[in-house]
């Protein structure tokens, strides 16, 4: 069966989807590659997909990120140039995750360097209503 | 190898995690896929078989309105699978035209019936919750092992 995935590079990553889709071509094997602004699109059979995507990730373990795709790359259901431009349904998500990967990976180079986990921060919470009494009793009386 | 339900379906922060772990992600795009496979759909998801609906059914009543139902009928398939969840609260995402309220309380709900591990995160705002927000999923996955 066919898969398909996109390959996304963090902000902070010094790879450039051309370096990925050299790699793939350095790979032979029977991959279609779609290069965008923000990765690759990969297409194949599941197994050779795997292979690749396991090759693909230790170039830049912290800052390749990798998410399976419906759609095969230029299909006309999804593609903007058959669907008279536009983003295609799903780049909102992709865009809206992007923004928030430079983080995820500091956090996952963190964890890579066998870093403790940090301290959890306790929250704030609301005074009790009876707490709320006390406190009001103690102000005005 | 688990299989690990992410919400959004559709995140890739989450999905790439969960495989990073050796887990199975169940993922929306998964589900895309099969229908993508089946003749006879000229837009999937966006155009449903006359099955769809009462897949949808199964989980939400005739009265709930058409879009969760819709989501549910390939939702529902994936929350049964699942035996274990990351859910994601507050997310702009998941609200608006990209998403849906009611879906996200029903699924939600759904999840934490069927009483199987659950963790439920907010996105990082900055480094040193992102660094929380990894250990957390990391933590969490190795536990299921």
């Amino acid at each position: 069966m066919k898969s398909t995935k996109y390959v996304v590079t963090s902000q902070d990553s010094d790879v450039l989807p051309s370096d990925i889709a050299l790699k793939i071509y350095e790979l032979g094997r029977e991959i279609n590659i779609k290069e965008t602004c923000f990765g690759v699109i990969i297409d194949g059979e599941e197994d050779d997909v795997e292979a690749t995507v396991k090759e693909i990730r230790a170039m830049d373990p912290s800052n390749i990120f990798i998410k399976d795709r419906g759609f095969p790359p230029g299909d006309p259901r999804r593609c903007r140039g058959h669907r008279g431009g536009g983003a295609r349904p799903g780049f909102y998500m992709l865009q809206h995750e992007s923004e928030i990967l430079p983080l995820i990976s500091r956090g996952l180079a963190a964890e890579a360097r066998g870093e403790e986990a940090p301290p959890e921060i306790g929250t704030k919470k609301r005074p009790s209503l009876e707490r709320l009494e006390e406190m009001i009793n103690e102000e005005f009386s | 190898m688990v299989k690990v339900m992410v919400y959004p379906p559709t995140s890739m922060i989450l999905a790439d995690l969960v495989e990073r772990k050796g887990h199975e992600a169940l993922v929306v795009s998964k589900e895309v896929r099969k229908k993508i496979v089946t003749p006879g759909l000229d837009s999937p998801p966006l155009n449903m078989t006359p099955e769809d609906p009462k897949k949808g059914l199964k989980y939400a009543a005739v009265d709930v309105p058409s879009g969760v139902r819709g989501r549910m009928a390939l939702l529902g398939p994936m929350i049964e699978e699942a035996e274990a969840a990351i859910v994601i609260r507050g997310d702009d995402c998941t609200l608006g035209c990209t998403g849906c309220a009611r879906t996200n309380e029903l699924v939600r709900f759904l999840l934490k019936t069927k009483r199987i591990p659950l963790i439920e995160l907010e996105y990082p705002g900055d480094e040193f919750q992102a660094k929380q927000f990894v250990f957390k999923i990391r933590e969490f996955l190795e536990g299921l092992n």
